[in-house]
């Protein structure tokens, strides 16, 4: 499979919130949705356990590695320079929008 | 035995007979993969990562392909997801979390202590891991960046701890010793002097 996002790409995390709509399975946890991150790397394809979880035909999907920057998570919280790594599937992100210099 | 317990109990039978009778898994598959999930222990993990303390050519193996290496252990991984090796170095200490549920390396670490599935530590691990880490005399110095890895979907991460000081010329299974479950997910560091009591 072909994987959209490159390494040292920005992308943001898709603020949606499907467990508000009804049952669901997310692998991609609240507290980045919406956030902004850097694709450290592709980790592989996977079946989307989204419908794994429901025993739906699961579609195979890009798995990368996102870093983000910690205090920026949690309103400058923590020590300039930690960071967050998550697994997040392509699904969830979106190129980010021109930031702000 | 509680009234659950003996609830439980049928359900797992009741559900091992369908899947048998599905012709999904046999029961002998089932018995080996509990008896590979009981065997499991911080052992195994223990061992790898003092032979990436001592052998150059596995350890490059372990980082690059963390299954691969567990594999050339002995160690079964036919079926588990993938397993990633995070190395700590001078400049970064690695730190695993699963804030969804309880992911964890259990191949290579066995079950996961009872704290790492605890609302406080999944929550605490992502905002203030430097404070959590302190709880258990893990200082990470200022001048180190502390990378928190969130363990949220078909990976399992384990950390590669750095080799203590005064340990030149020990042999792997001396290393071993040196090593707890914390070491290899980041919230604790070993010493030459082994673990210490609580």
């Amino acid at each position: 499979m072909m994987a959209g996002f490159g390494p040292g790409q920005r992308v943001t995390v898709r603020n949606d919130w499907p467990e508000t709509r009804g049952p669901c399975h997310i692998r991609t946890p609240h507290y980045l949705r919406g956030e902004t991150g850097t694709v450290v790397r592709h980790l592989g394809d996977f079946p989307n356990p989204e419908d794994l979880a429901f025993a739906r035909p699961a579609p195979v999907l890009p798995l990368y590695h996102v870093r983000f920057d910690l205090p920026a998570l949690w309103h400058g919280e923590g020590r300039a320079g930690d960071e967050v790594v998550v697994e997040i599937f392509e699904h969830w992100l979106e190129p980010a929008r021109q930031e702000a210099a | 035995m509680s009234d659950s317990q003996v609830e439980s109990d049928r359900l797992l039978v009741a559900l091992r007979g369908l899947l048998v009778a599905k012709g999904l898994t046999t029961p002998a598959e089932i018995a080996e993969r509990i008896r590979s999930t009981d065997t499991a222990s911080p052992a195994r993990g223990a061992a790898m990562v003092a032979r990436a303390w001592t052998d150059p050519e596995f350890r490059a193996l372990m980082l690059a392909d963390g299954t691969a290496a567990a594999e050339a252990m002995a160690i079964p991984m036919r079926g588990l997801p993938p397993l990633g090796v995070l190395e700590n170095t001078p400049e970064v200490h690695n730190l695993v979390v699963c804030t969804l549920c309880s992911c964890y390396p259990r191949a290579v670490l066995g079950y996961p202590p009872f704290w790492f599935k605890s609302a406080a530590y999944r929550a605490r691990a992502v905002r203030d891991p430097r404070g959590l880490l302190e709880e258990w005399g893990t200082v990470v110095p200022p001048a180190v960046k502390l990378r928190v890895v969130d363990s949220t979907a078909d990976y399992r991460w384990m950390v590669l701890p750095m080799r203590p000081a005064g340990t030149e010329g020990w042999p792997a299974e001396q290393l071993a010793g040196l090593l707890r479950e914390g070491d290899m997910i980041g919230v604790t560091v070993p010493t030459a002097t082994g673990p210490q009591p609580a």
